[in-house]
């Protein structure tokens, strides 16, 4: 499932999007520790299984968050989320 | 206090009901879906995975009380007890507080299930349209989600925008809908994006001479857009459904079909009770899984 979490404002739309069919054979678990915003948590889904989740708290401030990773230039090919998650299962939509 | 503070337009109205093509429900699996949400709470039972009773009603002071209330309302005239439902699910914003629930499932899941079952296995993209919130859902063929997208940081757009205005104009929520298409020209929509600036917006035009009708079609106008956005961001796919108190606000609904280029399925049912529905179903689901796990 994709699960998209995040808003749209006035500004632009500022998603994160966790395929979490992924999360259910990763090991590492990587998403957890590499933010510096600690925005993800780990949640038993409606199918019992262990996937990533944004937490409640951060859903609708991602873009301030999420702004420390994202220089105006210079912005890393993945950002400190994306290359921590080795399935690849996390996407910015800005 | 004047009439219209005394009054509660926003209210939709309170009701149950009993399959009359279900005699009796012993001898079947019964199970339960109880939606708490923020101003209705829903309750659902179902005996061998068929509609057989549900009740809609405000969602009181607390949420075990509403869970409770709405599914002895459910019960009632049908000779059910608590102890004769073999699994219930609670879901909705006060899932975790159903006191008699065996599992808390969340309203994703649960209204895409619920529109699998009321408007038939060929929706793909669902609308639901909550008091808190407003989600865009994909499901597939089973009703099992496939991405969702949700937006709970303003009220507009939401349920709630909607009994604000309601209540704000003296229209009775049921009214609305039929109301806001009672204009000559079709305004633009209210440019606020926020409920609280949207009333004060409402508020101006009033006193500068618009009517009613004409408010709530520029409000039902900024919804629809504000819902289509997500619905694009989530990507649309037919069949289309739309769930929640929303859904039965034509002046909602039809501007959405307008700015989609798309008709949305006609509903079975209420569609208010799409997640107590798909809660009562996903219980069958999990009975059968615990008795396939036991054999
Ligand atoms: S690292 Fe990626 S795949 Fe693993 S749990 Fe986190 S989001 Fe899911
Ligand atoms: S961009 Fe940075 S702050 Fe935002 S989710 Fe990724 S790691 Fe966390």
């Amino acid at each position: 499932m994709i699960a998209n979490y995040g808003y749209k404002d006035g500004s632009g739309e500022f998603y994160i999007s966790i395929d979490t069919d992924k999360c259910t054979t990763c090991s590492e678990k990587g998403c957890l520790e590499s933010c510096p915003g600690q925005i993800f948590e780990m949640m038993v889904d409606d199918w019992d299984d262990e996937v990533a989740a944004v937490k409640a708290s951060e859903r609708n401030k991602i873009k301030m968050t999420c702004a420390a990773c994202k220089p105006t230039t210079g912005r890393p090919e993945l950002l400190p989320c994306q290359a921590a998650c080795k399935p690849r299962g996390i996407t910015h939509s800005w | 206090m004047s009439e219209n503070q005394q009054k509660e337009y926003w209210r939709w109205k309170e009701y149950n009901w009993k399959n009359p093509e279900i005699p009796d429900w012993k001898g079947g699996l019964v199970t339960a879906g109880v939606d708490v949400g923020s101003t209705s709470s829903q309750a659902v039972i179902c005996v061998d995975g068929q509609l057989y009773a549900y009740a809609s009603m405000r969602t009181g002071s607390d949420s075990p009380s509403s869970a409770l209330n709405a599914i002895n309302w459910a019960m009632e005239g049908t000779g059910l007890t608590l102890q004769d439902i073999n699994f219930t699910v609670g879901t909705g914003y006060g899932r975790v507080n159903v006191p008699f629930a065996n599992k808390a499932v969340t309203e994703i899941a649960c209204h895409a299930r619920g529109a699998n079952f009321m408007y038939g296995p060929s929706v793909r993209t669902l609308l639901d349209m909550g008091g808190q919130d407003c989600k865009a859902i994909h499901c597939d063929d089973k009703g099992k989600v496939t991405s969702f997208l949700m937006n709970d940081k303003c009220a507009a757009g939401t349920g709630r925008g909607m009994e604000v205005f309601a209540n704000l104009l003296a229209v009775s929520i049921e009214d609305v809908g039929d109301m806001s298409f009672n204009v000559e020209t079709e305004p633009d929509p209210v440019s606020s994006t926020c409920v609280v600036f949207a009333k004060t917006e409402a508020t101006g035009l009033l006193r500068a001479g618009w009517s009613k009708e004409k408010v709530l079609a520029a409000y039902c106008s900024a919804m629809a857009s504000r819902v289509v956005s997500l619905l694009e961001r989530n990507g649309m796919e037919l069949d289309f459904a739309i769930t929640g108190g929303i859904a039965k606000n034509p002046g909602v609904v039809k501007r959405i079909e307008k700015l989609l280029g798309v008709q949305a399925l006609t509903p079975k049912y209420d569609t208010q009770i799409a997640g107590a529905l798909g809660g009562a179903l996903f219980a069958k689901a999990l009975v059968e899984k615990s008795a396939k796990v036991a054999k």
